[in-house]
């Protein structure tokens, strides 16, 4: 039997007004993987930062007995120095620095105010091998892609000892081939001893890579899986993480009728604006009829999102070229208004980026893309405003205790809907939804596919980016596959399958 | 329950009352001095050129904590133009004021297309104004006058329309259009109070409790009244409190009520967002700054005619004064929030705080420190309590 490493004892933690931890028991063995589930919102964050001493010893009640001792943090360098390092979700890089000096920021290599400088680039390169990097660690944060960055910051903690690696959300922002990669690259840390615990809500990498998976729920611990002893999937983790089974995770659309091609979009071609030779999308056509969900698979920098952007009134790319016909009739877009008015709706992947004014309350961010509904002349009517807020809050079931809440303090799904609503009240014919789910939890995804295929039912065209391939499969009408900015296959839903998508991935790829 | 509304109304007016309780302070420590007419009569005349410009930067620190460094600057050029114009040129005071008018508004529109178009960070194209503008106003005077300041003394009727009282009467004796405007506009705030309150309840939304509204329109209508009265006795109304009332007003309606209002709000939120929304955020920027010249404009035609004279000290760190009214009036400095009340309330409390100190004959150095205090403060106490909040 393994040796315990960690254990967390009846760990209550209160905000004023919300218990966010209720008497949460988690026991870590020397290792293993442990596994964190659950929902957003459940505590998985708030329990890691009570570990890692954000929050310290005195703020919480019950104990964390590591290695065999009670541990009091009262900061986050006490329990780096015990071993216990916590790689957030968040990539806390500094782009214009090196890999080196990031690798050792606040703990810089050298004597006492004078770093040195080879000690530091030879040790980041040792650090860099270990987790399989070949980059040199002089080259800058920003010249590498997401993927490395992420193994940067798996090295960074490395550097700093750790025994215990925490992982939270790590392949949140990571394609398939490197999630899959950094995954592997946990299971070989495992053997060589290291012990983890990894928060995720793509259930299907939990499944992969966990020894244990210990579920939270509403602050408190429901169930410890046991990934060795009994056959665990997804759908067992689920009915843990939302107290049910969900027999369906896709809403099923019945009863829809295609209607005309409502945008039809044909070799089109956007060059990248800072990189003049760059072509991101690479002659691509696509048409949407009334009524339909069209799923676009690609891996992240397929250039989906480029695609979707060049298209929602130029608001990405150079030299853009190639033709858009919007109910038969071709037209030209020259900035976001006039692909507002022509009734399209872009629905961004990135909702705090460039989506939502996350200081502003619900009510304006709700009316911002369609200002001439709520006003005359120039000038708000605050009833209708408010009113039209309220409206789409009810139809969305968007959860805040009024509309006047800012946005930022919503969860993610929460956030997401308001997006949604924002676009909807622009009463768009065509609306390009990029990544609608991401960073939402099972429950929240599902309300959003129903709203997908509400839309669809009311003969509006939807176009899902996504880069999760169950859900392209299971919303999707017709697939369109990108791959390195071009259109390498498409497919119809019946039958479209994991494999025959990434065949015509690998295919296209060794097309090259 | 109770107690916490009243720490909530308490905190939500904090400037408010501190602006009360300085004022209570200068009261007691001048013996009684700050509390005559006269020296509610300077409140006015010598503030009104920040509330002005306040109103001006207001729009562009709401657009991401942008501000405007040349608008002093620009004002000591612009009083040259002005005074060179009337008095070595000969020109009306009516043509005058639209050829400044005009030239406002090319740098205005030059300015802006700097920012918005050419992407030049706000504060680095206005600090080239902040030393150009001083030079050339300064070059200008003294070519065209051996004392290096022009008066414009002669031009009553620049003066009538920039200075000076509306239906004066003499000092000490109860001017009674004075008064006849307080109670008109007691009567106005308390009506448009109730029926605002009325209509949210017609409409079935929250509105605020009944003793709440009238403990608001009594302390309104007392301010007001008090106002009145010790204007009446100084005089009567001066003219540019009508300037400033109607510049208040209007940006008011514009940052509360208005679509392009609305979208100086969100880009200081979230530029990207507000542009994928199909706002033209350029256009936005543009504004911002071409605003801001054109009520440098107006503050340069008070200044002046408060001076009598362009020289070419005028509009000294009025830059500064503008953004010191906006911070302490809990406008961000990053953009995204604030509104015009609460830059009122932090022009009148530095225009207090200077006026007391002036009469307290406190040194023109310390007062300086007395501001810079003043200004951290309020940024300390705003992010404070914003921290508490999240």
């Amino acid at each position: 039997m393994a040796k315990e490493l960690l254990r967390m004892d009846h760990i209550t933690k209160t905000f004023p007004g919300v218990k966010a931890l209720d008497n949460v028991n988690l026991t870590v063995e020397e290792g293993e993987i442990h596994a964190l589930v659950g929902e957003n919102g459940a505590g998985k964050s708030t329990l890691m930062n009570v570990l890692s001493g954000i929050y310290p010893y005195g703020t919480y009640e019950g104990d964390i007995i590591y290695n065999g001792e009670v541990c009091k943090f009262q900061k986050i360098k006490d329990s780096e120095e015990k071993g216990i390092v916590i790689i957030h979700q968040e990539l806390a890089l500094v782009p214009q620095m090196s890999i080196g000096e990031n690798m050792f920021l606040g703990n810089e290599r050298g004597k006492k105010n004078a770093i040195n400088w080879n000690e530091t680039y030879g040790e980041a390169d040792k650090y860099l091998k270990m987790v399989g990097l070949s980059e040199s660690s002089r080259v800058l944060i920003k010249d590498i892609g997401t993927g490395k960055q992420q193994l940067v910051e798996i090295a960074k903690a490395l550097a700093k000892h750790a025994k215990l690696l925490i992982l939270d959300e790590p392949t949140s922002s990571l394609n398939e081939t490197d999630s899959r990669a950094l995954l592997d690259l946990m299971l070989e840390f495992k053997k060589q001893g290291m012990t983890m615990i990894i928060i995720s809500h793509k259930l299907n990498e939990v499944v992969y890579v966990a020894d244990k998976i210990t579920v939270i729920r509403d602050g408190s611990t429901v169930e410890t899986l046991d990934c060795h002893s009994m056959e665990i999937d997804e759908s067992r983790i689920i009915r843990g993480m939302v107290g049910r089974e969900l027999t369906n995770r896709f809403p099923k659309r019945e009863g829809v009728k295609l209607g005309d091609i409502n945008m039809e979009v044909a070799n089109w071609t956007v060059y990248h604006p800072l990189y003049a030779e760059r072509k991101v999308v690479d002659n691509v056509s696509l048409n949407v009829r009334k009524g339909e969900v069209v799923g676009i698979y690609g891996l992240m920098g397929a250039g989906r999102t480029e695609l979707a952007m060049s298209i929602f009134g130029k608001s990405y790319g150079a030299d853009i070229t190639g033709t858009l016909k919007i109910n038969g009739k071709e037209i030209e877009l020259k900035d976001p208004r006039e692909a507002i008015d022509a009734k399209l709706a872009y629905v961004t992947e990135d909702r705090k980026g460039n989506g939502l004014v996350l200081s502003n309350p619900i009510r304006v961010n709700t009316s911002l893309a369609n200002m001439k509904g709520v006003s005359e002349k120039g000038i708000i009517d605050k009833d209708k405003e408010y009113a039209v807020a309220v409206e789409y809050q009810g139809k969305l079931k968007t959860k805040a205790p009024t509309v006047e809440q800012n946005v930022g303090n919503l969860s993610g799904g929460n956030q997401q809907k308001v997006l949604l609503a924002k676009w909807m009240f622009t009463d768009p014919d065509i609306l390009i939804l990029d990544e609608p789910t991401r960073g939402i939890d099972v429950g929240a995804k599902y309300e959003i596919y129903c709203i997908i295929n509400d839309l669809a039912k009311a003969g509006k065209s939807v176009i899902m980016i996504s880069s999760e391939m169950p859900e392209i499969l299971g919303m999707s009408d017709r697939i369109y596959i990108m791959n390195e900015g071009k259109f390498v296959g498409e497919l119809n839903a019946e039958e479209a399958s994991q494999e025959k998508i990434m065949a015509n991935i690998l295919q296209a790829g060794k097309g090259e | 329950m109770a107690n916490k509304n009243v720490v909530a109304v308490l905190k939500k007016n904090a400037m408010l009352i501190v602006l009360v309780l300085v004022f209570i302070f200068f009261t007691v420590t001048t013996g009684g001095q700050m509390f005559q007419p006269m020296n509610f009569n300077a409140l006015i005349t010598q503030n009104a050129y920040v509330f002005v410009l306040a109103s001006g930067m207001l729009m562009c620190m709401l657009t991401g904590g942008n501000i405007d460094l040349s608008c002093g600057a620009f004002v000591c050029f612009l009083g040259a133009v002005g005074s060179i114009l009337m008095m070595t040129k000969g020109l009306s005071p009516f043509l005058s004021i639209i050829l400044m008018m005009i030239v406002g508004i090319i740098y205005g529109c030059a300015l802006g297309y700097l920012i918005a178009y050419v992407n030049i960070p706000p504060w680095i194209a206005t600090l080239a104004g902040f030393l150009a503008f001083r030079g050339w106003g300064t070059a200008l005077l003294s070519a065209n006058s051996s004392t290096g300041s022009i008066s414009i003394a002669a031009q009553k009727g620049f003066l009538a329309i920039f200075s000076g009282k509306v239906f004066s009467s003499p000092v000490g004796k109860l001017n009674t259009v004075c008064m006849i405007a307080g109670v008109i506009a007691s009567v106005a705030v308390v009506f448009l109070s109730f029926r605002a309150r009325s209509i949210k309840i017609k409409k079935g939304y929250a509105a605020e409790s009944m003793a709440s509204l009238l403990i608001k329109c009594v302390l309104s209508v007392a301010a007001i009244m008090l106002f009145a009265y010790k204007l009446a006795l100084a005089g009567g109304i001066p003219t540019v409190l009508i300037w400033v009332v109607v510049i208040v007003l209007i940006y008011n309606f514009i940052t509360a009520r208005t679509t392009i209002g609305r979208y100086f709000y969100t880009i200081g939120g979230n530029k990207e967002a507000t542009r994928l929304s199909g706002v033209d955020t350029k256009k936005i920027m543009f504004l911002a700054y071409l605003n801001m010249a054109i009520l440098t404009v107006i503050a340069t035609y008070i200044v002046t005619a408060r001076f009598q004279a362009a020289n070419s000290t005028a509009g000294t760190n009025y830059e500064m004064d503008a953004i010191a009214a906006c911070v302490v009036g809990g406008v961000s400095a990053y953009g995204g929030a604030g509104n015009v009340f609460g830059m009122v309330v932090g022009a009148t409390l530095i225009g207090v705080i200077n006026l007391g100190m002036s009469l307290m004959g406190v040194d023109a150095n310390w007062q300086k420190v007395v501001k810079g205090v003043v200004l951290l403060a309020a940024v300390v106490f705003d992010i404070l309590a914003d921290k508490k909040k999240s």
